[in-house]
């Protein structure tokens, strides 16, 4: 028999029985969607994540104030407390080769007010490298100006709620908003930017560290953000902030220095073992379906017999009747595989209309996989049933009508 | 061409064994018509799918023109089945899903014959038979007469050297019956060997032999005495 030939009765075979046929596809078809849609939503929720982490900046470092526990080393005895981090120890940092720009952030709460309207936000004090190293972007006016951290000028930026909610469709830039007892000229509006990492970029206000430190009445930062000047400057501006840090602080290793590679690896390692662990649970379905087909398969030899009986009489050899069953579970397994991927590419559709924003991505891997345990679990299931036919006794199975 | 010599069959049902053949010592000669007769477990079927090659004797030999076949490997036997061999049973046994032509060009589909020559030869075989204008009916569609044919077709398709049928016109009426076996006769007039089971002791007087079966032995041969070996 040409493989032709044997496609022809197996498909033959397969519209003969449409209950059964469409039952199995339908099976084969649910576990193969299964698989790829849930590793499309893992893989998305990886991709989400990193595209977070880009948008917080490139080759950016956090250096913390205090030691980080888990870098271990025994408690102080004398009641130690961190040396603060301060806005001279940010701008000794720009000497390093491996960075490019240095962002001291300070931060608190103060109420911020325009003709009677008033809203408690958060306050940033910072400089005009935040710009970059954030990625911001302005909607209208600019950012603080380039110059001399110690001058406290009395500008500000807005997040966009913010202006909104002082302003509302009034221009804002030029205007004048009081910020504890100083007033603050408004010189730029970001553009909105949604939440990044938990901090709302729209309800903020930013002004210049000098002013905040004024604002605040005090010296201490809360954190600095260091831009490396490329991707594989990290380590060693990781390296070399640990270093001035140190002489700047008499010996001691009192920041911790987090880079966003490290922690975007961790994350991406988390979802990477997360999509792994859906597409797994997915693939039992497929599993459910192999078994089913075993199932309708067995039933099919039974139903069959007289079939099988009359092969053998007419000359087929055990062997050609085990491939012609094994290649109508192949066929089934390939049809529902493919009924499969048509599905999940309908699902990802559906989700990518229902959420525009979260990037359901299938990996190349996937469908590839699901249709090859697909096939693989259909002919493994189709072996047994196959067997039985093979090795049914000719003269029984024609007795039987 | 086909020599049997004293088979046994014996089948375990329960704690009991049946024989179903006893010393059955039988040689037909080829271009007979031959009809084998008996009461119903008298071993009949039995006997013609031992020669057929669908079961295997526990005891005696078989050779089918000239080869000893009792120590043939399945594959084997199923080629022989397959160039040697038509059957034709009381049930038809028709595929239902496939037309009558799909189900005549089946044996030529398995022995990997050419689509094209496959076509030609089914078209020819329903012609003879009178069905051409049924070709593209399924089984269910057919009467039992016709369906009967489309199992002769299928049957004769190989065109083998030896044709059995085991009461091929048990399940027909009187007219289909005469039917089928004027084209069985027809197949012997062109030397096919046929050898039919029938109950029917009037079919059995239109062969030229008949063997007589009890209880899993030949109790009469009329032609046993023209082939001895
Ligand atoms: N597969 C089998 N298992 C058990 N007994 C069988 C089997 N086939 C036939 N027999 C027994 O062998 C005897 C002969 O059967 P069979 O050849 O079918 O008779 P006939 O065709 O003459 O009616 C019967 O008693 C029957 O019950
Ligand atoms: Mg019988």
């Amino acid at each position: 028999m040409t493989p032709g030939d044997v496609t022809r009765f197996c498909f033959r075979a397969m519209t003969g029985y449409p209950l059964r046929t469409s039952l199995m596809l339908l099976a084969m078809a649910i576990g193969v969607a299964a698989v790829v849609l849930l590793t499309a939503l893992g893989e998305g929720a990886r991709r989400y994540v990193a595209q977070q982490f880009t948008s917080l900046g490139t080759h950016l470092l956090i250096v913390l104030p205090g030691r980080s526990e888990t870098v271990g080393g025994p408690p102080p005895l004398m009641g130690e407390t961190p040396r603060d981090l301060t806005v001279d120890d940010a701008m000794a940092l720009v000497r390093s080769s491996a960075i490019r720009r240095v962002a001291p952030i300070m931060v608190g709460s103060a109420p911020v007010s325009r003709s009677g309207r008033s809203r408690d936000v958060i306050v940033m004090g910072s400089t005009a490298s935040l710009y970059r190293v954030r990625n911001l972007a302005m909607a209208r006016g600019r950012f603080l100006p380039d110059g001399e951290v110690d001058r406290a000028d009395a500008v500000v930026v807005l997040g966009h709620t913010l202006k909104n909610e002082l302003f509302g469709n009034e221009p804002a830039v030029g205007g004048f908003v009081r910020i504890g007892q100083r007033r603050f000229r408004v010189i730029g509006e970001l553009a909105r930017q949604g939440e990044s990492l938990g901090l709302d970029m729209g309800d903020i206000a930013i002004i210049p560290v000098a002013s905040a430190q004024a604002l605040y009445n005090r010296a201490s930062l809360f954190r600095i953000l260091v831009q490396a000047s490329g991707r594989e400057a990290v380590a060693r501006a990781e390296q070399a902030i640990l270093d001035i840090i140190r002489e700047r602080h008499d010996g001691e290793d009192d920041v911790t220095v987090i880079t966003q590679d490290a922690m975007l690896a961790t994350f991406d390692r988390i979802f990477q073992a997360l999509t792994l662990a859906v597409a797994g649970i997915a693939g039992i379905s497929l599993a459910v379906a192999g078994i089913l087909i075993m199932n309708v398969m067995l039933i099919a030899v039974s139903q069959r017999t007289g079939e099988i009986g009359l092969l053998k009489a007419v000359g087929a050899p055990g062997g050609q009747i085990l491939r012609l069953f094994l290649a109508e579970a192949a066929m089934l397994s390939i049809l529902g595989a493919a009924a499969g991927l048509l599905l999940a590419a309908a699902g990802q559709l559906g989700l990518s209309r229902l959420f525009p924003d979260f990037p359901v991505a299938v990996p190349v891997w996937a469908p590839i996989a699901a249709v090859g345990v697909a096939i693989g679990t259909g002919l493994l299931f189709g072996v047994l049933p196959a067997r039985r036919a093979a090795r049914m006794d000719p003269v029984a199975a024609l007795s039987r009508r | 061409m086909i020599h049997l010599e004293v088979i046994e069959r014996v089948f375990q049902v329960g704690d009991e064994w049946v024989h179903a053949l006893r010393q059955v010592s039988l040689h037909v000669a080829r271009g007979e018509y031959l009809s084998i007769m008996g009461p119903s477990g008298s071993g009949k079927s039995t006997l013609l799918n031992i020669i057929g090659l669908l079961d295997r004797p526990d005891k005696g030999s078989y050779r089918l023109e000239d080869r000893d076949i009792t120590d043939l490997s399945d594959r084997q036997q199923a080629a022989l089945r397959r160039h040697k061999i038509g059957f034709i049973f009381q049930f038809f046994h028709l595929i239902p899903r496939l037309t009558a032509a799909e189900n005549v060009e089946l044996p030529l589909t398995l022995a990997g014959i050419v689509p094209a020559e496959r076509k030609q030869r089914v078209a020819v075989a329903l012609e003879r038979l009178g069905l051409a204008d049924r070709a593209r009916h399924r089984p269910d569609q057919l009467s039992g007469g016709q369906r009967q044919r489309v199992a002769i077709a299928r049957a004769t398709i190989m065109r083998p050297a030896l044709v059995l049928a085991d009461e091929p016109t048990g399940n027909l009426d009187r007219a289909s019956g005469q039917d089928v076996i004027d084209t069985i006769e027809a197949l012997n007039g062109e030397g096919i060997t046929v050898v039919m089971v029938t109950h029917d002791p009037e079919l059995g007087r239109r062969t030229r032999r008949q063997v007589q079966m009890m209880d899993g032995r030949i109790v009469q041969d009329t032609g046993a005495a023209h082939d001895t070996r």
